[in-house]
């Protein structure tokens, strides 16, 4: 890497590290999603061994798409967004440095230990002791980087996207480390500290707010940066960022218990998670509204903009799913929906809707500056890669959908005398054509995906080829 | 801590759960009234002016929420109340209506006992024979069966490793409506004890016994040496002949019917298997789950299957 690259103030060398590994990671995912997909169709698949079952690969598929490509994606942005916004240099590179090796560490861990069988068997939460311990390492070193920069900062006020981030950062940690609290029994082996429903209720209490946290609040940061820089704009409403903010991160705590419904969990607290997930219906949209009401006066740059069409489907996305939620967590609805396809569109209406395309959109955005360019190499391939991933992710969870309520309907249909009028296989045999489509969705995410580390090579490939005469000058 | 989670809390939970679930909406709400309007003038396009301050050059407009948010805000705190009025979700209060997922699966329950206990009732009065050649009613457990049975009999019901096969006329504890009934009402346990400590050639001339009983020994040799073992340790439950005891569920070794034959695998391996580590079916009991009208009407419907041309 050329010292050329190296900016005068900002480290943008971890942001760089973390950027390329979220392509990478984001490839090696959704590879994995597309494989899991493709075993509910072709079930040889699972080629008989234990280590390429479905049931060892889906863990690594959900935490290689959440934790190494979204979490690559919130370091790499988290620390140039607050570097700029703040206008100081990460607090400590060093820090900064071990964040990124110890991340790396543990997703490398992830995909030796759970094709191997080791796991905690909690959902999201499936690393084992050893891994989890380095996990809160790397993560509370993550804390004081962004924080102590945020300490530092040589602005009057601190920017709403690094409320997001902090919110996410703080909460996270606290999530992990409650949920993941063991007895360890051996070196690959633990028990967890809680049991029965009090275990089922923490794991989603965790799990929940993962997706709340993790999830939402870290993207959202992703989108208060990203949406006004590319759409040239100034954010819509600063007083609806504090209604939202405070808003989201007090009433997203509460909603675990809606993944509860109707089992040991006490009544009570299946009721605060239903109507607290309902309240949380305008908390969620107002931070759609302050990214879509910011395009106004700049929509017609959607023509040619593709990397902001990333940006505003991704919102549209993330609307479109937090109303679902909600709803879901009603309990009549989620007599029907629980335990479908239904639940599993819904988680990827947001996965691929809204986390992974704000994402990319913020990738395109920022890998041609950390690489002392203004565009990627291709825009064209932009657009080809935005349309993939939009009909994508429509075909993923229109299958699901129609999976998820077929599942839910046939499961409660009755015969005159009172008797199931189908067999649980014949539920799945019905749900066939479903996973087809949905495999065909998830190819069309691989394919952008592999249309986008092309792109990104030959920006940095150029970059890179631009810089090599004024170092043949300098020698 | 454990009586957290109990249908009734200890009192200061009770209140603690109330205090926090209402500050949390409460504080919630508040925020939204104290932002809800903004005292600055909008410009030409209807933004008002920004806040003054710009983050790595990105402005702020301090617009007023959107009325229809805001509504909409209003809206689902109204009905997070009023749910919380009519149903348990305060601590220790029930809440209006008395409902509980407990009493909804009862009331269901009661409903469908209601609606479709007469027709199982009915088939009770029928002899289980009779109703074996009832088409209508074979339908009824057909299904019965496909939901309940299947999962370890198999849709054709001929069994697999480890799972009797209805349809032949091999029964590990009888054939007979009655039989089936008591199987059915209260499952079974199937106990093969383990051999182990017979030693290897002792378990091999066993084996080539076992085989032996259906005509199929390949070491005529080690099968009557088998013999006399057979006779002191198996003879007791498989009885001397080797023909088996139904009352102990002790199978037939004389017949062409092997619960524990392993697909892939030659017989004798499994027999050799069976001898060594001996063998645990269980067979759930039923009565508890489905009640004893539709065990009678799946009973007819297992007796059926062996009887079927």
């Amino acid at each position: 890497m050329s010292t050329a690259l190296e900016h005068p103030t900002y480290n943008y060398k971890v942001v760089r590290q973390f950027a390329i590994m979220t392509v990478v990671w984001g490839i090696v995912g959704m590879v994995l999603g597309v494989t899991i997909a493709a075993q509910l169709v072709w079930p040889e698949l699972n080629l008989g061994l234990p280590w390429t079952s479905f049931g060892r690969l889906r863990p690594l598929h959900t935490n290689a798409v959440i934790f190494a490509f979204g979490g690559s994606a919130l370091f790499a942005t988290s620390y140039y967004v607050v570097q700029r916004t703040c206008q100081t240099r990460l607090i400590s590179d060093r820090l900064a440095a071990f964040t990124f090796w110890g991340w790396q560490a543990v997703i490398v861990s992830a995909v030796i230990t759970l094709p191997l069988g080791y796991t905690e068997v909690k959902e999201y939460a499936e690393l084992e002791w050893p891994i989890d311990i380095l996990l809160a390492v790397v993560w509370i070193a993550y804390a004081i980087v962004f924080l102590g920069t945020i300490k530092q900062r040589r602005t009057s006020h601190i920017y709403v996207a690094n409320w997001f981030y902090a919110a996410f950062i703080l909460t996270v940690a606290v999530l992990h480390i409650v949920n993941s609290a063991a007895l360890p029994v051996s070196a690959m082996y633990s028990i967890s500290l809680y049991s029965g429903a009090v275990d089922a209720m923490t794991q989603w209490w965790y799990g929940h707010n993962a997706v709340g946290f993790f999830l939402t609040a870290g993207f959202l940061g992703m989108m208060y940066y990203f949406v006004p820089k590319q759409a040239e704009r100034p954010v819509y409403s600063y007083r609806l960022s504090i209604v939202h903010f405070w808003a989201l991160i007090m009433v997203y705590m509460w909603a675990g218990p809606h993944h509860l419904h109707y089992t040991a969990l006490p009544n009570w607290a299946q009721s605060l998670g239903m109507v607290m997930s309902i309240i949380l219906l305008a908390p969620s949209w107002g931070g759609m509204i302050n990214g879509m009401m910011t395009l106004s006066g700049a929509w017609h740059k959607l023509r040619t903009d593709p990397t902001l069409r990333f940006l505003v489907v991704a919102l549209s996305f993330y609307g479109m799913s937090t109303f679902e939620g909600p709803m879901m967590a009603v309990k009549t609805v989620n007599a029907l929906s629980h335990y479908t396809d239904w639940t599993i569109g819904h988680v990827h209406a947001g996965a691929l809707g809204w986390v992974a395309m704000i994402t990319i959109g913020s990738m395109y955005h920022l890998i041609p500056r950390l690489y002392g360019r203004t565009e990627m190499y291709s825009v064209s391939l932009i657009a080809v890669h935005f349309w993939l991933a939009t009909v994508g992710t429509v075909l993923y969870i229109a299958a699901m959908w129609v999976n998820g309520i077929l599942q839910g309907l046939m499961w409660r249909a009755v015969n005159p005398d009172g008797t199931l009028m189908y067999t649980f296989i014949e539920s799945v045999e019905a749900s066939g054509a479903g996973y087809v489509v949905r495999t065909v969705g998830g190819l069309c995410w691989v394919v952008g995906m592999l249309i986008m580390a092309f792109n990104v090579f030959m920006t940095v490939r150029r970059q890179q080829s631009l810089q090599r005469p004024q170092t043949q000058a300098a020698a | 801590m454990s009586s957290l989670w109990n249908d009734v809390l200890p009192g200061f939970w009770s209140a603690w759960i109330i205090v926090i679930t209402l500050g949390t909406i409460v504080i919630s709400a508040w925020l939204l009234f104290a932002n809800r309007k903004t005292d600055k003038a909008a410009d030409a396009e209807g933004n008002v002016e920004t806040t003054g301050h710009a983050a790595d050059e990105i402005e702020e407009y301090d617009n007023p929420l959107p009325r229809w948010w805001f509504q909409l805000y209003v809206g689902t705190v109204i009905f997070a109340l009023g749910y919380l009025v009519l149903y348990p979700g305060l601590g220790n209060y029930a809440g209006l209506l008395g409902w509980t997922q407990e009493n909804q699966w009862e009331a269901e329950v009661a409903r469908a006992e209601e609606r479709y206990a007469p027709i199982f009732e009915q088939y009770q009065q029928v002899p289980i024979p009779a109703l074996a050649e009832d088409g209508e009613a074979m339908r009824v457990a057909e299904r019965l069966f496909l939901n309940n049975c299947a999962i370890c009999h198999g849709a054709n019901a001929q069994g697999g490793y480890g799972f009797p096969d209805l349809t032949d006329d091999a029964w590990l504890y009888g054939g007979t409506p009655e039989a089936i009934v008591a199987t059915l009402t209260n499952g079974r346990n199937g106990l093969m004890p383990a051999w182990q400590q017979l030693g290897e050639d002792n378990i091999e001339n066993l084996t080539q016994h076992v085989l032996s009983l259906s005509g199929r020994a390949e070491d005529a040799q080690r099968a009557e040496q088998g013999a006399a073992v057979f006779a002191s340790v198996c003879a007791a439950c498989h009885s001397p002949d080797g023909t088996g005891n139904q009352a102990l569920g002790a199978p037939d070794l004389t017949d062409d019917a092997w619960l524990y034959r392993r697909p892939g695998q030659p017989l004798e391996a499994s027999i050799r298997q069976t001898l060594r580590n001996g063998r645990n079916g269980h067979m759930p009991a039923q009565a508890a789950y489905i009640g004893e009208d539709k065990v009678h009407l799946v009973a007819a419907y297992v007796y059926g299957l062996s009887r079927r041309d």
